[in-house]
């Protein structure tokens, strides 16, 4: 099984044709996903071969959808146009969108929030400013590199890149089902709760990974989900213990004010909640491992 | 971005929300200046990023520009909570009448928009949220639909307003709301909002964050020069994620968690090592080239503070050994200039390769060192050297 995304997954690119959709096409192509076509109204009805492939570029991805059976897209379009291309996908109804462009505007984003609430959260948002989705052995929908590690019964969920790849390099040895990461942003479709409930009901996961930073209430809010609805281990990391108050820290979402949301908050909450949290990346993977040992 | 007060007064302007006359001094003398030309009584407001300036003695009313000028020798080097006043402005009096508060800002919890409005202003309004939270309004908005002049009502009734004053108030709220909307604001608040004794509804004071991602579609350059720490503003100037800490350990990362988790990996370390800390957050991002990877270091070594330089790279789309390459070319462009010891962890996207060109490179400054955890602690002991 895995989450969200699997063998089955067939997977369009808006934005294919610029040079960040071409380049992480050919690589996502090489891992093994199944790309099926993109997506850009200036170049609809062109073929674009990648690694030999023949990919057909269309005008939508309404269209892309219907002539490829596409049920997965990935966004690399400039942050300047990201809002209507995310909006294009919900009005596209298609199941799954990961939006990995970087540095979009919150205010573009919190409407495309809305737009897919108003249109009855037909289409699950990943992203945006996030590293994607990757289902090792199956699909990989994003930048993630493909062959940090193979599968396993680990699921990951993430709001980093970075810390995703080491974290995924850190458990090499046991391997992922799914590692997800939900970006950075302050307003992002799939959260850490999405990713539990999903690998709560995920046979092939045995164990969470749960990343998580300063700024927002995510991580509160996951601590008392895990309470209520996890019966699978989890161990956690926070990161951002040292960020001062009022800076943003590369991801726009992560920025403290007052004492809400801070890193000793959250680690407080996943402790109430019976989480294990790792003080570094590689603590918290010695403590999967331990959560490996007795299982 | 957080505003001054007078760069949000200035914004409320432009998009026709009532202010009132306000003008910026840097000296006594400006003060006296702005206070004559304004006329009659004025109040002289301290410009710092800081709640409580009055209480602090950073706001004091005067009744001529000999008097301003004379008060206001006593708010410039003030020092409120950490921040030093060095501007202060010059702002008109106002008779009030009644004070509120209303804001719109960004709730990342509910992914929407929300506005917080209350009958009840002046006060601090987490004093407010907490002693009379009855009293607090908390109206979600729709990103898709706005605040127009029905919603705006609606707010004002909720945040116990009459019927009369609502009125009034609403249409500066569809204003307000223009503002955080076209100004692509994550905070637009006013408190208070006043009525003056001639009945005119007035913002009185204003406090607005801007979304930084939204700078390609804003004119911007003129308000960040009041900003940014010098380091800060020549980072961003090589479009480098980079800001000023007070440690010793430079840090350079790629990916914003992994540099946050690195600055604290470091912070750790440092406790076992004279209690040193990261002087610095810097993340290369993504797919970094040599050239972003020696703007980087330029940066951090320019930092009199930095004893230490850590260089923690997990290549996924960065390839290990043009971050490696990077290091090479500035220490070579830095000569016998470079004098702090660096401790680089590579691993991912060409790690093998990224560690040859550094073991070839042998430079003496350069420990390259395999994990995380031991980089940490070797950047913390050089700094405590």
């Amino acid at each position: 099984m895995a989450i969200f995304l699997d063998e089955n997954s067939r997977i369009i690119v808006q934005g294919m044709t610029g040079s960040e959709g071409m380049k992480h096409t050919r690589r996502m192509l090489l891992g093994g996903s199944n790309i099926v076509g993109g997506v850009n109204p200036r170049k609809a009805g062109e073929t674009v071969d990648v690694e030999g492939k023949q990919l057909p570029v269309f005008g939508t991805v309404a269209e892309a959808m219907k002539a490829t059976g596409a049920n997965v897209t990935v966004i690399f379009v400039p942050p300047a146009f990201a809002k209507a291309a995310m909006i294009e996908a919900i009005d596209a109804e298609i199941p799954l969108a990961v939006a990995i462009t970087e540095g979009i505007p919150v205010h573009d984003s919190a409407e495309a929030w809305a737009y897919n609430v108003d249109k009855g959260l037909k289409t699950r948002l990943i992203g945006p400013n996030c590293p994607g989705i990757i289902s090792p052995g199956k699909s990989n929908a994003g930048i993630t590199p493909s062959d940090i590690t193979g599968a396993g019964p680990i699921g990951l969920v993430s709001k980093s890149g970075t810390l995703t790849y080491q974290m995924m390099f850190e458990l090499r040895d046991i391997g992922m089902s799914t590692a997800i990461g939900i970006g950075g942003d302050p307003v992002i479709g799939t959260t850490h709760i999405d990713a539990l409930a999903a690998f709560q009901a995920d046979p092939e996961t045995k164990a969470i990974v749960l990343i998580g930073e300063i700024g927002g209430d995510s991580e509160e809010k996951a601590a008392d989900y895990i309470k209520a609805n996890v019966t699978k281990p989890v161990v956690a990391y926070v990161a951002g213990f040292t960020a001062p108050e009022g800076k943003t820290m590369g991801h726009a979402g992560a920025i403290v004010s007052g004492s809400a949301g801070t890193a000793q908050a959250k680690k407080e909450a996943f402790e109430a909640a019976g989480v294990k949290v790792g003080k570094t990346p590689s603590e918290t993977a010695a403590l999967m491992r331990e959560v490996f040992k007795n299982l | 971005m957080d505003l001054f007060e007078y760069q949000a007064r200035d914004m409320f302007e432009a998009y026709g929300v009532p202010v009132l006359q306000g003008i910026t001094a840097d000296t006594p003398e400006e003060v006296e200046a702005a206070a004559a030309k304004i006329g009659g009584v004025v109040v002289v407001k301290a410009q710092v990023k800081a709640g409580g300036r009055g209480k602090a003695g950073g706001v004091k009313v005067a009744k001529s520009p000999e008097e301003a000028k004379e008060l206001s020798k006593n708010i410039f080097g003030l020092d409120i909570k950490g921040h030093i006043v060095k501007r202060v402005m010059v702002a008109q009096g106002a008779a009030i009448d009644k004070e509120f508060y209303f804001s719109v800002l960004l709730d990342r919890s509910n992914r929407t928009f929300l506005s917080l409005c209350s009958v009840e202003g002046g006060m601090e309004i987490e004093q407010l949220a907490e002693e009379r939270p009855e009293a607090l309004a908390k109206v979600p908005v729709s990103a898709t639909k706005g605040i127009n002049l029905e919603t705006a009502l609606s707010i004002a009734k909720q945040g116990g307003f009459d019927d009369e004053t609502a009125a009034k108030v609403a249409p500066v709220f569809v204003k307000l709301y223009d503002v955080f909307v076209k100004e692509d604001a994550t905070l637009v608040e006013v408190n208070p909002l006043i009525l003056s004794k001639d009945g005119d509804v007035i913002a009185l004071d204003g406090k607005v964050s801007l979304d930084d991602n939204a700078e390609f579609r804003h004119e911007r350059e003129s308000m960040e020069r009041d900003q940014l720490d010098p380091l800060e503003a020549k980072a961003k100037a090589m479009d480098l994620n980079y800001v000023k800490l007070d440690g010793e350990v430079g840090i350079i990362g790629n990916g914003a968690g992994l540099v946050m988790s690195t600055l604290d990996v470091v912070a750790y370390a440092g406790e076992k090592h004279g209690g040193v800390r990261p002087a610095n957050f810097l993340d290369i991002g993504g797919g970094a080239s040599a050239e972003v990877m020696a703007a980087g270091l330029d940066v951090i070594l320019n930092d009199p503070q930095v004893k230490s330089v850590f260089v923690n790279v997990f290549g996924g789309i960065t390839a290990c050994d043009a971050v490696a390459n990077g290091i090479v070319g500035a220490l070579k462009t830095l000569g016998d200039t470079a004098t702090k010891p660096l401790v680089v962890r590579l691993d991912g996207n060409n790690v093998l390769e990224g560690r040859y060109i550094l073991n070839e490179f042998a430079h003496p400054l350069v420990t390259v060192v395999d994990t995380m955890d031991e980089a940490a602690d070797k950047a913390a002991e050089f700094a405590n050297r």
